[in-house]
């Protein structure tokens, strides 16, 4: 029965975004992004430079005074344990900027998404599109980012060229989040929430003291996705993966998926009415 | 009789409690300029939007190339080209990337997309503005944008919301001409307008909507002279004054419509109307005999003036 | 007597302060109190723990080091922030200003009220701040309170330049590399996290000239008490003449731009 079979397909396609069956279409808000950014490379530019700013800061300041610490029983300088909760934290601020202003503005003010919509593309492309360009630039970013630890001599081990993937990751993670929460922003005003959720993340994950300065706290960090990035840039950096690195990798594809669940339906529900 | 391009029957939207589109029925054949008519509110967008697969029918059944919505959602969009009522350019891009990505949407080739906008930049005048960002187009200029890239898939269906709305006369001239040219190309037009003189224009036929429902439907003409007589005269006695003659008046007028500032008084031979008036002493401030219009049409049929 | 006019200007902006002054105090405050615990404690015990910090520090707890100079960066991110979106939705934008000098008012008088509102905003965060900094021991001091007004200057050192190179500007697009380039790295290299002897040679001296690093030297010395009067007296000339030099010129721009 050719009838039910096509219900089915579409009942499976309200359930799971069906970008999943074609990644080409996502790749046209891609192309769009870099059409755009073509003409004003100086704003992708500039966005490598605070994380720079973070790394020397921490290098020539805190690193002197604090010396080494003790990370997984060996001893390392301070700024080469801080740097790779640096270099997630840069995924992390880049995608959720990416993700929060940039798409309300083309949400709301541009009216972007409703002429996507009446072309072949779906609310499920246009999310993944938005995501996958969001985690590009991040990686982008990262890049640069390695590159300089690598110049100052700060990177500690071959797999430390795995923070690329896990970076994407992290990018994914908070760009997912982050735009299914902009569907439910109402004015610019609500974005003053934003760095309420980015600030205490970057602060308290891990990032700047190892695990075991937060004492009987450290569960706590179990519910910030930025500490599961920063575990596993860390662990790319000394090149030491445990079993746990599984469960940190799980907890980023989850809130990913989640998020890009979210925002599909969200676009579906207030765009496609 | 080829099978219809969108076929629509007991179509129903409905917005939580309320009712945007009341069951209407329509079909819309290949090579058809077929207009919706009606003031604001009257359900045109509503339907629009739902032919356009953006929008899911509430009840009722909707085809559009024999193909339904809720299940061929993307084929039936990747076949039409949509003017929305507000234009949705892209303003971080110029004019020629606004098209050569709307293609790209389309998964049409690069080389192809960029042949494709240039035929379409001369074909809406546009091409000395190719490099221009959209923001610093005028609203007409805008328009013409929007429908060069509505056009960029080669659509077989174009679906135009209002497409002269807030743009200025010399503007709306220059949009008709190009969509005229489009008619006589054998493109399948279906746009929504609360212009009479826009739906004269462009539409073989047409539905005049009025709070969700279809009122009247045909081809202008025979609207025209199905719900008015051939000529209107228009009187003015001034503030207050229009009823004061309200039963000469009616004596020799076919039907008379009074408005706050007007008399209209429906009639084959306006002129001897007014001929005979002035002959029973009812002298208006002024007077103006016209053919009449849609306008009379839709006030015939709701009792309301079109620009409320 | 009249108000005075530059009260007249501060009136406006004061009346949107009015509206959202909750939520920006909270953010005020929020921020640096994140800042505190996270860097003053967290990385604080990391560096008590090193041997010789101490003496790198003159001879403070590292949160205390680090405490004391929040006052000034939280004037300066609110007063520098002030000074760039918000001055050209006046400039440009919503037109505030034009509408303003279409008044009795002149630009002199307009530059008068900008600072008055900055002054205003400033020491409601500075205050809160000072607040926050009672919680903690190595900070609680009759200093905080001398360290207010200081803390609105620091502000004003940096918001008046700031609003004269805005009132020349037509767009907002160099505002992100202002940020990125001046303010963070001010931040993170004006003696806020670590002394500025630990610099580089040749980058100590580009410190120097940034009024951030005179704002939070003399909050620092003055919460701490742990500086002398001649040095005082340097860096607050200095502040003062940051902000007023930046008076001056606004008077010149704002009359260039909202008079052409």
């Amino acid at each position: 029965m050719t009838l039910t079979a096509t219900t089915r397909s579409s009942m499976v396609t309200r359930i799971i975004p069906d970008v999943l069956f074609d990644v080409r279409r996502p790749q046209r808000l891609i192309e769009r992004s870099v059409m755009v950014y073509r003409r004003s490379p100086m704003v992708i530019f500039s966005g490598f430079f605070e994380p720079l700013f973070y790394l020397l800061s921490m290098r020539v300041g805190l690193s002197s005074l604090i010396g080494d610490v003790e990370v997984g029983g060996r001893l390392v300088p301070y700024a080469e344990f801080v740097a790779p909760g640096l270099m997630a934290s840069a995924a992390m601020n880049g995608a959720v900027f990416d993700s929060t202003m940039n798409v309300f503005h083309k949400w709301k003010h541009a009216r972007l998404y409703d002429s996507l919509l009446a072309t072949p593309l779906s609310a499920g492309d246009v999310a993944v599109g938005e995501i996958g360009f969001a985690v590009l630039r991040g990686v982008l970013y990262s890049g640069a980012f390695l590159v300089t630890m690598l110049a100052l001599a700060m990177v500690q081990s071959p797999w430390m060229i795995l923070s690329l993937p896990a970076c994407a990751l992290i990018g994914s993670a908070f760009a997912a989040m982050g735009m299914a929460c902009t569907t439910f922003m109402r004015s610019w005003a609500d974005f003053e929430y934003v760095p309420a959720v980015t600030l205490p993340l970057f602060l308290f994950s891990a990032t700047f003291y190892p695990v075991s300065s937060y004492g009987d706290w450290s569960w706590v960090l179990q519910l910030s996705p930025l500490y599961h990035g920063v575990a596993l840039v860390r662990a790319a950096n000394l090149g030491e993966f445990s079993i746990g690195v599984l469960g940190h990798l799980a907890v980023l594809v989850s809130v990913t998926v989640i998020g890009v669940a979210v925002t599909a339906r969200r676009i579906e529900t207030l765009l496609l009415k | 009789m080829a099978e219809p391009l969108i076929e629509a029957r007991s179509l129903v939207k409905r917005f939580d409690s309320f009712v945007a589109v009341d069951g209407i029925d329509i079909d819309v054949q290949p090579g058809e300029a077929f207009g919706f008519l009606g003031p604001n509110g009257a359900g045109k967008t509503s339907t629009m939007r739902m032919i356009g697969c953006v929008s899911p029918v509430s009840a009722g059944s909707l085809t559009i190339f024999g193909l339904d919505p809720r299940l061929d959602g993307r084929d039936i969009r990747s076949r039409i080209g949509v003017v929305p009522q507000m234009d949705q350019l892209d303003a971080e891009l110029t004019v020629e990337e606004n098209l050569i990505i709307y293609a790209r949407y389309f998964d049409i080739k690069k080389g192809e997309a960029r042949r494709r906008t240039s035929d379409l930049l001369d074909f809406v005048q546009l091409t000395e503005k190719a490099g221009d960002k959209v923001d610093h187009l005028s609203g007409g200029q805008k328009r013409r944008v929007s429908i060069a890239r509505s056009l960029i898939s080669e659509p077989e269906l174009l679906l135009l919301d209002e497409p002269t709305t807030g743009l200025d006369p010399q503007a709306r001239h220059v949009l008709w001409d190009r969509l005229y040219r489009l008619k006589e190309r054998g493109a399948t037009l279906v746009l929504t307008t609360h212009f009479m003189d826009e739906a004269e224009q462009l539409c073989d036929r047409l539905v005049v909507m009025d709070r969700g429902k279809i009122v009247a439907e045909g081809s202008p003409r025979s609207l025209i002279s199905q719900y008015s007589t051939r000529e209107v005269l228009e009187m003015r006695f001034g503030r207050d004054r229009n009823k004061e003659h309200l039963d000469e008046v009616e004596a020799v007028g076919e039907r008379v419509e009074v408005l706050p500032d007007r008399l209209l008084v429906y009639a084959a031979d306006g002129e001897g109307v007014l001929a005979t008036l002035r002959e029973r002493n009812v002298v208006p401030d002024s007077a103006l005999v016209r053919r009449s219009s849609l306008e009379d049409v839709f006030l015939r049929l709701t009792g309301r003036s079109l620009a409320d | 007597m009249g108000t005075p006019a530059a009260f007249r200007v501060a009136y406006r902006d004061l009346l949107i302060y009015r509206r959202v002054w909750k939520a920006n105090l909270a953010g005020a405050l929020f921020q640096p109190l994140m800042y505190l615990l996270g860097i003053g404690l967290g990385v604080g015990a990391l560096v008590d723990k090193a041997p010789d910090s101490a003496s790198a520090l003159g001879g403070v707890s590292y949160l205390a080091f680090y405490a004391s100079a929040i006052m000034a960066t939280t004037s300066m991110f609110t007063a520098g922030q002030e000074a760039l979106w918000p001055m050209m939705d006046g400039f440009r934008w919503s037109n505030a200003y034009r509408a303003m000098i279409s008044t009795p008012l002149e630009p002199t008088d307009v530059v008068t009220g900008v600072a008055v509102y900055f002054a205003c905003k400033t020491a409601v965060g500075a205050t809160g701040v000072a607040m926050a900094l009672t919680l903690f021991d190595d900070t609680r001091s009759w200093g905080l309170v001398a360290a207010v007004p200081v803390a609105v200057l620091t502000g004003l050192a940096f918001a008046l330049p700031l609003t004269a190179w805005t009132s020349t500007r037509d767009s907002d697009r160099s505002f992100p590399p202002i940020m990125r380039f001046i303010l963070i790295p001010m931040f993170l290299f004006g003696g806020v996290f670590f002394p500025i002897e630990q610099l580089p040679d040749w980058l100590e001296p580009v410190a120097w000239a940034a009024p951030l690093w005179h704002g939070v030297e003399l909050c620092r010395g003055i919460i701490l008490d742990s500086i002398g009067p001649a040095k005082a007296t340097l860096h607050l000339l200095v502040l003062i003449g940051f902000a007023g030099g930046g008076w001056v010129v606004c008077t010149q721009t704002f009359r260039r731009t909202l008079r052409p």
